[in-house]
């Protein structure tokens, strides 16, 4: 029974018991994305991502994309979390750039990041090699639970993995020049890219903007170090993974600010004696409460790092 | 979680299994149509039994992690608290644990492995027999029980097993517990059950008991508990002894932290 997977019901459904129990929304309307392109540099428009969790309501659309407009055509960073998503931003650009999709850069491999791929597999999609490999061991994994929480925005969508590797230092497509940046932290492999002829930094998730980080595969101390990079480089204005466009580097501020205070809050939870369930009883700061998927975030932060902390510090019994 | 749900009831709605009536027909807050088979089966069919609202179970909405979901029952409404039975309605192995509180609370922290989303119980047993049921409903992607245990991917699992990590707070009444162990349920592929059963705390100077816990498949890897003695509060030392089902002893004495 455990191998009955929404994906496959969606895939083929025969029992009406099955499609009575689906949520009404699933097929009240037909589902579109509505994906519009705000300029934030010369040639380099964001579709700016709700500052939620997944929902069947917002059909995954909770993540910024970049399209920037080269010789060859649009570069875009980051596919969204569906093939009609996908499909969504390739009409984007061609509305803006008659030749289409020149080629895609993927920053990480969480699925709202890179679940659009298919819609471009005949062009080059760059990202890091471990990035590529992350996708392919954990993309299915990753589906299952897109397809159980977003429901039929995810038809015919299948994980696509990179097919092209990031190896130097900068990318040139059409004309247009990009530094590349392979960080890590956020997951085992992130890539930061910082537009030569604006600099604009594309920062994904290393940087989030009133909205909660993630952390389900985060290295707290490597990501922070990630920061430090991506501090030095001065952007003329950060494109954060999830949340508005930063002008005055308050993301790079806010996402060490809140990695710090989880960090300290479970050490200290752990010296408490605390059980998980407990932590999620304790209020959030003013500061982050108003963030975005809060208190959710938080709550999941718990799940992915309090195991590890607690046993580190809870001494051995004699 | 309504879809799952869904799909599990008119799954288990063409299930044939006997059901007979329980001697006392509840009406399930949570109308899962599963409740009075364990009612029977797990509780052992008894004359007294409700669902009460001062048997608090609290867990995150879903499941963050299908192996370490964590979950805190709070009896401490009810006088006289016996044993506390903590189980799912829907897993291969319904039964999570049992919980006779004995000097401490009637309250307990514990992390268990989820299959599905399922609700889960907490059955109360006061002095004068009657059971108080309490419920929450969780969340999960699943696959949590049939999976291999982590620790098998470090290969030096053997020599932690039976380690307890922990502390107590004598003041504020608690303790915290994490026994190494891979609590394989059996439902791997050519994994068979390796378990621990039974674990006491006994206070390490008088010898005098506790708290007991009985211990099955669902509880997670490296079972993780806090118990709570209110203001009364615990001895400075207090000592874990257990076995698990091939016979490896546990034995430690976790003490209060220095004072900082
Ligand atoms: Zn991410």
């Amino acid at each position: 029974m455990t191998d009955l997977t929404k994906r496959q019901f969606l895939g083929a459904v025969g029992s009406t018991a099955v499609i009575a129990a689906l949520p009404k929304s699933v097929f009240a309307a037909p589902l579109s994305y509505d994906l519009a392109p705000v300029q934030v540099a010369d040639g380099i428009w964001m579709i700016e991502g709700r500052t939620e969790y997944f929902s069947a309501e917002n059909g995954g659309a909770i993540v910024n994309c970049a399209l920037i407009e080269t010789e060859a055509g649009i570069v875009l960073v980051d596919t969204g979390p569906s093939r009609k998503y996908g499909e969504a931003l390739l009409d984007v650009a061609r509305g803006l750039n008659g030749r289409g999709v020149a080629g895609v850069m993927i920053t990480h491999h969480h699925p709202d990041h890179f679940f659009g791929n298919q819609v471009f597999s005949d062009k080059p999609i760059h990202a890091l090699p471990e990035t590529r490999a992350l996708a392919e061991s954990q993309g299915d994994g990753f589906a299952d639970n897109m397809y159980r929480l977003l429901g039929d925005w995810m038809r015919g969508t299948e994980p696509a993995p990179p097919n092209t590797d990031v190896s130097s230092s900068v990318i040139s497509i059409g004309g247009r020049s990009f530094e590349t940046l392979p960080l890590s932290g956020h997951t085992g492999a992130d890539l930061a890219i910082l537009d030569q002829k604006t600099g604009l930094l594309i920062a994904g998730d290393l940087a989030f903007l009133n909205r909660a980080p993630t952390t389900p595969h985060a290295d707290l101390p490597t990501w922070r170090a990630a920061l430090d990079v991506l501090t030095e480089k001065n952007a003329s204005a950060i494109l954060p993974g999830h949340g508005p466009l930063d002008t005055s580097g308050a993301s790079l501020a806010q996402t060490r600010d809140y990695l710090d205070w989880l960090e300290a809050t479970l050490k200290q939870a752990a010296l408490d004696g605390l059980d998980m369930v407990e932590i999620m009883d304790e209020p959030l700061p003013d500061r982050f409460a108003g963030m975005g998927a809060m208190p959710q975030e938080f709550h999941r932060s718990i799940a992915h790092l309090y195991p590890q902390i607690e046993r580190d510090s809870m001494p051995l019994g004699q | 979680m309504r879809i799952t749900t869904g799909l599990l009831t008119a799954f288990f709605a063409t299930q044939a299994y006997a059901l007979d009536a329980p001697k006392v027909e509840l009406t399930d807050p949570l109308d899962t149509g599963m409740w009075s088979y364990h009612q029977i089966n797990i509780l052992g069919n008894p004359d007294k039994i409700r669902f009460d609202e001062r048997v608090v179970v609290k867990a995150p909405v879903a499941a963050e992690d299908s192996f370490n979901v964590p979950v805190l029952v709070d009896a401490t409404a009810l006088e006289d608290v016996k044993q506390m039975v903590f189980l799912v309605d829907y897993g291969p192995i319904p039964k999570i644990l049992t919980y006779w509180p004995q000097k401490a609370e009637p309250k307990l922290s514990f992390r268990f492995k989820i299959d599905q989303a399922t609700p889960v119980r907490a059955a109360v047993q006061t002095g004068d027999g009657e059971w108080h049921v309490g419920s929450t409903v969780i969340d999960a992607a699943g696959g949590g029980c049939s999976a291999p245990a982590v620790a098998y991917a470090a290969d030096d699992w053997e020599e932690h097993l039976g380690e307890v990590r922990g502390r107590v707070w004598p003041e504020k009444g608690r303790v915290r517990m994490i026994v190494d162990h891979p609590m394989d349920t059996g439902l791997a592929d050519g994994i068979p059950v390796f378990i621990i059963e039974q674990l006491q705390l006994a206070d390490n100077l008088s010898g005098e008991s506790l708290a007991r816990l009985e211990l099955h498949e669902p509880v997670n890897e490296d079972p993780a508990f806090t118990l709570y003695f209110g203001s009364n509060g615990v001895g400075n030392e207090v000592q874990v002894t257990g076995r698990d089902n091939n016979g490896n002893e546990i034995d430690a004495v976790l003490s209060a932290a220095a004072v900082q």
